[in-house]
């Protein structure tokens, strides 16, 4: 099978299509699992009580949003090393839901943060690095809604994500950095070996974010490949079968 | 190498010919650090405190403010256009471009912050570590923030949207270029945060203008 087969919207439009349900389907499998294990089958934490239970939410979130900046990066350096269209579809596609996880990320933290630190918000370095890392996901979507031509506006995306993949490392390094400097080290849950349920109840946790990932920009980027291809016989067809209204499929 | 002094020259008279532009930077620069004791009450031990990252941020600012300018004319006049045409490679006459901007506007920046720092009770060697961490850290703003310009070159709302790409790349810059101050201050060494601004400057110095012309290609098209 030539894998390039799928790197034309053409083709990978009704691949897209295919795979969508399968990894919703899975997403939502996983998701009732692994929150059922988390809230109803993990032991409470002898330290922190029931209030670690949200950590199941929080670590999925942010694994997710570090990992979708990474993938967005790999697919600009993608489309702007070989010109392939696709590839600037999928990292617009990526980018809401990476932008949603990270501010998931940040608020289930705060919530987690009130009880165990005393405080909403602590300047603590992956708190900080995390809001940053909302803001590069903020300017890449603004700076791709902002220009009027696609596919300067693919590229210019392309760039700034690149840009921003060099910095993240960087801005993590240094929040770090900054954080030792102006304070101790934060209070950081006690007994760090979480008991065997509360591991699998985070991995499904994981998997759930990352199929639910899939399909939503699965299923974004077959909007984006029609919006886009609509000059295109196949892609004008399309939209015809599928009626002004948009149905679901 | 002919071009890059043509195009450095060049941009520096035009910026000489604009001085009047490059005051009101200055001036933003000097007020936004004079607004922090009205904010924050003016006890010396608190203005000692605060005084390095008031004048980072208030650089960090400065520079963000200036940095529309550092293609805007050229891109309505056409000259933007032309250089792309030129046979050069882009990245000669982007740097060039980089370097006049910086010395236009972030120089004078680090030749007025220990005036600021004495506003802020800091004394002696630390105004000289001061000046020494922005004269190696507004070279990198100037860097990536030309990115940032390039690739909002002639978009609607330019401006803010700017700020929302740029911020949160400077922010390793003002963590070590005033975490160099206060170290000073605390009576540690500086060769740590200075090394890393160094480091970040030839980093950027090797990669950002290749970033900038092909976003500059971009927005030409």
């Amino acid at each position: 099978m030539n894998f390039f087969r799928f790197s034309s919207p053409q083709t990978f439009y009704p691949l897209a299509g295919r795979l969508v349900p399968l990894f919703a389907a899975l997403a939502a499998a996983c998701a009732v699992a692994g929150l059922y294990i988390g809230f109803f089958v993990a032991p409470s934490d002898a330290v922190q009580g029931e209030v670690y239970r949200i950590i199941h939410l929080h670590v999925a979130a942010a694994w997710m949003s570090m990992f979708i900046y990474l993938v967005m990066a790999f697919w600009s350096a993608v489309g702007l090393g070989l010109g392939t269209r696709l590839s600037f579809y999928m990292t617009q596609a990526l980018a809401p839901t990476g932008a949603m996880f990270c501010f998931i990320a940040l608020w289930t933290g705060a919530l987690w943060g009130r009880p165990t630190w005393g405080a909403y918000w602590v300047w603590d370095a992956r708190l900080t690095s995390q809001l940053l890392l909302l803001f590069l996901y903020f300017g890449f979507i603004a700076l791709t809604r902002a220009i009027d031509d696609p596919r300067r506006a693919d590229k210019a995306g392309a760039i700034i994500a690149l840009v921003g993949a060099v910095n993240v490392p960087i801005i993590y390094f240094s929040v770090t950095w900054w954080n030792t400097l102006h304070q101790g080290a934060s209070v950081k849950p006690g007994g760090s070996s979480m008991a065997s349920v509360m591991l699998w109840a985070m991995l499904l946790c994981a998997l759930a974010a990352w199929f639910y990932s899939l399909a939503v920009s699965l299923a974004r980027a077959r909007r984006i490949i029609l919006e886009r291809e609509r000059h295109t016989e196949w892609a004008a067809a399309e939209i015809a079968r599928r009626g002004a209204g948009g149905r679901a499929d | 190498m002919t071009l890059f002094v043509h195009v450095l020259l060049r941009d520096l008279r035009l910026a000489w010919r604009a001085r009047s532009d490059l005051l009101v930077a200055l001036s933003f620069f000097v007020i936004v650090a004079s607004l922090f004791p009205f904010g924050v009450g003016a006890e010396p031990e608190r203005l000692r405190a605060i005084g390095p990252g008031v004048v980072w941020v208030a650089a960090l600012l400065a520079a963000l403010l200036a940095l529309p300018r550092l293609f805007e004319k050229d891109a309505e006049a056409g000259v933007l256009e032309q250089l792309l045409l030129s046979p050069e490679p882009a990245v000669l006459w982007v740097a060039a471009k980089i370097v006049a901007h910086w010395l236009a506007t972030g120089l004078p920046l680090v030749l007025l912050s220990p005036l600021l720092g004495l506003m802020y009770r800091l004394e002696g060697a630390g105004l000289g570590v001061l000046a020494a961490g922005l004269l190696l850290g507004t070279p990198v703003l100037s860097l990536v923030g030309a990115i940032g310009a390039a690739l909002t070159l002639g978009l609607r709302g330019a401006g803010s949207l700017l700020a929302l790409l740029v911020l949160p790349l400077f922010v390793p810059v003002l963590v070590f270029g005033a975490g160099a101050v206060e170290a000073w201050s605390a009576g540690m060494g500086v060769s740590a945060q200075f090394s890393l601004l160094g480091g970040g400057l030839l980093a950027a110095l090797a990669l950002a203008p290749f970033a900038c012309a092909a976003a500059l290609r971009l927005a030409a098209e």
